[in-house]
């Protein structure tokens, strides 16, 4: 009686253990692409910000001035950056640029953050996209295939402020067969 | 003897015989080269196939071809004969959902590939279909030419070579100058070649080009970095195609193809099937994926895919 139970204890430990393992198992064969790449804070190999040439650090006119964090329309500076096309009516400057210090940008947890880390900010939204880029696939990557791979930021392709991409031009077809001499 | 049987023994009477005599000499004496060549056409012309020479065998070719396309076209050229790395077989990806047409990829390969500019040769031909129809390729337009674009209501495929893991090109060469390397990459040995145009025939994909002419390639624009079975200049007469730009993937730091790295959206991917971790994997895996011609069963490792 005895020699039973102990028996069928060893078969159910020897279950439990089976079901961890292959649960274990399956999860480590799919954790490449459930957890990023790197981790968060880590950098990914980007180009600098492309800034507006001069606009950059925002401090140097930003610190002596008292910010202002009452929702307006901007009518004597940046009246150029529009927010278009970017859910404009749910947003506006201070969502993304820190009140306090201009030179970072800002999570929604309130966390400051560099520029060159922007794509943190982005993919708050924007999370499926994110993962891809990880992944090199939203995005150009170059560099190497079997390296270092170079990203992009978002805002190397995408204005931040007006994000749709602009039509280009093709460059010429190629010559019809029978010009073909 | 009679005058007539005399005159008939003097005269040069034609019979089939040697006529066809005649024909099989001067047909032979056509294929030499020509009297005065120089010691390098000679031996290009007794070069064995690719794969069946030996190393000390490969040196002398390299050699050999480094020094004539140096001096054609006034700059050092390296013809790499870098061999398939292990553990590696290559994946293309290529993202319907982002591509808009720009054609930036064919002139980025003609470029990096030494394609021909005159007659002009592109191993990359972007198609462009109706999003309506979709995939039909019976009403793909290759022409188009608008001043921008995506155009509303298309979409844009780029094809090139699938490197099919059947491929079909290589079957039908008589002479086995063409065969698929391990690391999937199909490749033309170009100095065995005899130009029958048979694998063309046989690609589904259209992605065979021949070289009807001597190649128009400007020595300012020449790519010195070649592979002999890739971007290396190419005689007149030969069939050439998309090599997944192996001069340059080719490599144990090895960069990106040519047309990856033009593409101004990010369409393009490339990678290792058989690195689990890689983008390419991530794309078969995650993604809504496709080959183009599934049903001829050339198992193309060449992956079509939607992002979004």
């Amino acid at each position: 009686m005895n020699n039973r139970s102990t028996r069928i204890g060893i078969l159910f430990v020897m279950a439990v253990v089976l079901v961890f393992v292959a649960v274990a198992g399956h999860a480590g064969r799919r954790e490449f692409w459930l957890t990023p790449p790197k981790s968060e804070t880590e950098d990914y190999m980007v180009p600098p910000p492309p800034f507006t040439e001069g606009i950059f650090p925002c401090s140097e006119c930003h610190a002596d001035m008292t910010p202002n964090p009452k929702r307006r329309e901007l009518k004597e500076e940046h009246t150029d950056i529009q927010l278009k096309n970017h859910a404009e009516n749910e947003r506006w400057c201070l969502d993304c640029h820190d009140v306090k210090d201009r030179d970072k940008l800002r999570l929604v947890s309130g966390e400051q953050i560099d520029f060159n880390h922007s794509y943190r900010l982005c993919g708050q939204c924007h999370g499926d996209k994110y993962r891809d880029w990880r992944m090199g696939i939203h995005g150009k990557r170059t560099g190497e295939w079997n390296g270092r791979k170079e990203y992009l930021l978002c805002a190397h392709c995408h204005n931040p402020h007006n994000p749709r991409f602009k039509p280009i031009s093709p460059k010429a077809p190629p010559e019809r067969s029978e010009n073909i001499q | 003897m009679p005058d007539k049987e005399t005159r008939d023994e003097r005269v040069f009477r034609l019979t089939r015989r040697k006529a066809l005599k005649g024909l099989a000499a001067g047909l032979g004496a056509l294929a030499l080269p020509k009297k005065d060549a120089s010691a390098a056409v000679w031996e290009s012309f007794f070069q064995k196939n690719f794969r069946e020479l030996s190393r000390a065998e490969i040196q002398d070719v390299v050699s050999r071809l480094e020094k004539e396309y140096s001096t054609r076209y006034g700059k050092p050229v390296k013809v790499k004969t870098s061999p398939p790395m292990e553990g590696v077989l290559y994946g293309y990806g290529l993202d319907l959902s982002r591509c808009i047409g720009c054609r930036r990829c064919v002139y980025g390969c003609v470029g990096e590939n030494n394609q021909s500019r005159d007659p002009q040769i592109h191993w990359i031909t972007v198609l462009r279909l109706d999003k309506e129809r979709g995939v039909d390729l019976e009403h793909a337009e290759r022409y188009y030419n608008p001043a921008n674009v995506p155009e509303e209501g298309h979409f844009y495929m780029p094809v090139q070579c699938q490197q099919c893991e059947n491929p079909p090109c290589t079957k039908v060469c008589p002479v086995q100058a063409t065969w698929k390397e391990n690391d999937g990459i199909v490749v033309v040995d170009y100095n065995w070649c005899i130009g029958c145009r048979y694998c063309m025939a046989a690609c589904p994909y259209g992605a065979r080009h021949f070289n009807w002419k001597k190649p128009g390639l400007p020595a300012g624009e020449m790519n010195p970095d070649t592979h002999y079975l890739g971007n290396r200049p190419r005689p007149v007469g030969v069939v050439e195609k998309c090599i997944f730009c192996m001069q340059r993937t080719r490599e144990a730091d090895g960069k990106y193809p040519a047309c990856v790295e033009v593409c101004p959206v990010g369409a393009r991917k490339f990678g290792n099937l058989l690195d689990p971790q890689n983008e390419i994997r991530f794309v078969i895996e995650n993604k809504r994926v496709f080959i183009l011609k599934e049903d001829l069963n050339t198992q193309p490792k060449f992956y079509y895919f939607y992002s979004v």
